[in-house]
């Protein structure tokens, strides 16, 4: 699936959530659920500091594709980290450092990607693209 | 405005909250915010120390200002500027009131409580501190009462010692007696934490730093709208607040100072207004208040606290203060049937907010699930990373109150607290 696919699927699957609370429930239980990283990859070079919240994010290069992993201390951070992490990781530098991220404003949730939220997620996007950016610019050399 | 008490006298001793010193349903009233609702619910609004709503008629006051007679202070000859300058001077001297300062010019205006503290962090190091000295704060302080100091102390070659707390959040007294010597040049507290609700023994922290002749300022930002202050009583040499979190407008606050200590620190900022003439050669200054007061002021914001004052002088800030003690006590014998909570921090003499966590729940979550029911509460360090780390805890979830909070705000805090945990557990 495309990054655009797979945001389409998540949209269309929270379209069916008409509660707040079924929303954050949803998004509690992957933050719940997933191992998101390797505890030796939790390391204070891999940690993004918001004020209220923070993440970890580790990225590895496997085949051509970015892979991510990640985590944080807030368990509805972890959850939204974890909808962005499947939509980003394992594709290419290239697709990554172009996504337009726009699920996470349709499914009504745009607020925790604002920079006055200080969760952490916004950084962890833009490290993200960063990130997608950095390894495209190195296969071209 | 007409009284907004109810019937019942004496009120400063009465611990029973079925006995209510302000007739709350009839405050909240005068406060148009207070209507309002957030995701269809009606708004409760637990994040006072934060800031405070605002009556009406301080948002009348700068609405009148601005309609009827906008005009810079202290400077033009026309009837506008005279108007301004007189109700200026007359929110000074309502606030000069309030305090009980012994005149009114050792009350500055302000941008703010920060602001405050940085000015005289700034003027006294310039004036005062020498390489070696050293300046005391406390363990429990907002970072506006740490960081001017640091600065200060960075610059000057000066040393900041710090006031331990207990695992209650109460100051270790013997410590700061310990830490009192001829080196201390300035003593800053908080009379009463953000982040923990501790009232401070601040009578005999100054007490004991007058007893070695160091001036002792007092951070009032979490103190003034809950309790009467006596800046003659205390006895203190500089106070700061904000008249935001005192039911006034953002962007001004008060800087109280005795007159022996302002006339002889050095001006802060310089500017119109705080001169009395100006050559290329030498500059002197203006007499106090104006020589800290540099450049056209917050003229509007100052009015309209004065009438904040005013509001809160009619209702009786010892009314407040009598009602606010039982609402404190109500919230925390409340608080405390929710499973797994832990109050961070438990002061004999709390005021104003509670600070607690719930079992492992991260505090961002709590707050958002309470959010998202119509309870605005406080989530995160507070500004106050230093007592987190004492308390080794990423943060805390803090409910803080005001004249207006009453008990059905702190029933729906705890059931949207359970509900909450509940999601998240």
């Amino acid at each position: 699936m495309t990054i655009n696919e797979k945001q389409d699927e998540l949209i269309s699957d929270f379209s069916f959530m008409d509660e707040w609370m079924d929303k954050y429930e949803y998004i509690i239980q992957l933050g719940k659920d997933l191992p998101l990283i390797d505890p030796k990859y939790k390391t204070d070079d891999n940690l993004i500091k918001g004020c209220q919240s923070q993440v970890w994010l580790h990225t590895d290069l496997v085949d051509g594709k970015l892979i991510f992993t990640a985590d944080s201390d807030a368990v509805i951070t972890k959850g939204l980290v974890s909808l962005l992490v499947g939509v980003l990781s394992g594709h290419t530098p290239k697709e990554i450092a172009e996504a337009e991220i726009y699920f996470i404003d349709e499914i009504g949730l745009k607020s925790h990607l604002s920079p006055t939220r200080s969760n952490g997620l916004l950084s962890m996007l833009k490290q993200m693209k960063i990130y997608g950016l950095a390894y495209q610019v190195k296969s071209q050399q | 405005m007409t009284s907004v008490f109810s019937k019942l006298n004496n009120m400063a001793h009465v611990p029973d909250i079925a006995a209510p010193a302000l007739d709350i349903d009839k405050i909240r009233k005068d406060f148009p915010l207070l209507q309002e609702k957030v995701y269809g619910k009606p708004l409760v609004y637990l994040d006072n120390s934060a800031t405070t709503q605002k009556p009406q008629v301080v948002l009348d006051t700068l609405e009148r200002y601005y309609k009827q007679y906008n005009s810079n202070v202290h400077r033009g000859v026309h009837h506008l500027s005279q108007v301004a300058s007189e109700a200026y001077e007359d929110a000074r001297h309502i606030i000069a009131g309030f305090i009980n300062a012994r005149e009114q010019e050792e009350v500055i205006f302000t941008k703010g409580t920060t602001d405050s503290i940085n000015l005289i962090a700034n003027v006294f190091g310039r004036g005062v501190i020498k390489p070696g000295d050293e300046v005391i704060v406390s363990a429990m302080e907002h970072h506006s009462n740490i960081v001017p100091w640091q600065i200060m102390c960075e610059d000057r070659g000066a040393v900041l010692k710090v006031i331990p707390m207990d695992e209650n959040g109460e100051l270790i007294m013997e410590e700061y007696t310990r830490l009192l010597s001829d080196k201390v040049k300035i003593v800053s507290v908080a009379y009463v934490s953000n982040s923990l609700g501790t009232v401070n023994p601040v009578r005999e922290i100054i007490a004991q730093a007058h007893a070695h002749n160091i001036p002792v300022m007092l951070d009032a930002a979490q103190a003034i709208q809950h309790m009467p202050v006596d800046v003659q009583e205390l006895d203190v040499d500089f106070m700061a607040f904000s008249g935001h979190k005192l039911y006034g407008p953002t962007g001004i606050g008060i800087l109280y100072g005795k007159r022996e200590w302002l006339d002889k620190l050095p001006p802060y900022q310089g500017g119109g207004d705080m001169i009395k003439t100006v050559t290329f050669a030498k500059t002197t200054y203006n007499v106090l208040p104006f020589k800290y007061e540099a450049g056209t002021p917050d003229i509007s914001g100052a009015i309209a606290l004065g009438a904040a004052v005013k509001y809160v002088q009619e209702i009786g800030v010892e009314n407040i203060h009598a009602y606010e003690e039982q609402l404190v006590n109500y919230a925390v014998a409340q608080l405390s049937t929710v499973e797994g909570l832990r109050f961070i921090g438990q002061p004999k003499h709390r005021s104003g907010a509670i600070s607690f966590l719930v079992d492992t729940i991260h505090p961002y979550d709590l707050g958002e699930l309470l959010d998202k029911q119509g309870v605005a509460i406080r989530t995160g360090h507070h500004c106050a990373e230093p007592v987190m780390d004492f308390f080794c805890i990423p943060g805390t979830v803090r409910a803080s109150f005001a004249m207006y909070t009453n008990k059905e705000d702190i029933d729906r805090l705890v059931v949207a607290i359970n509900k909450a945990a509940s999601m998240l557990r």
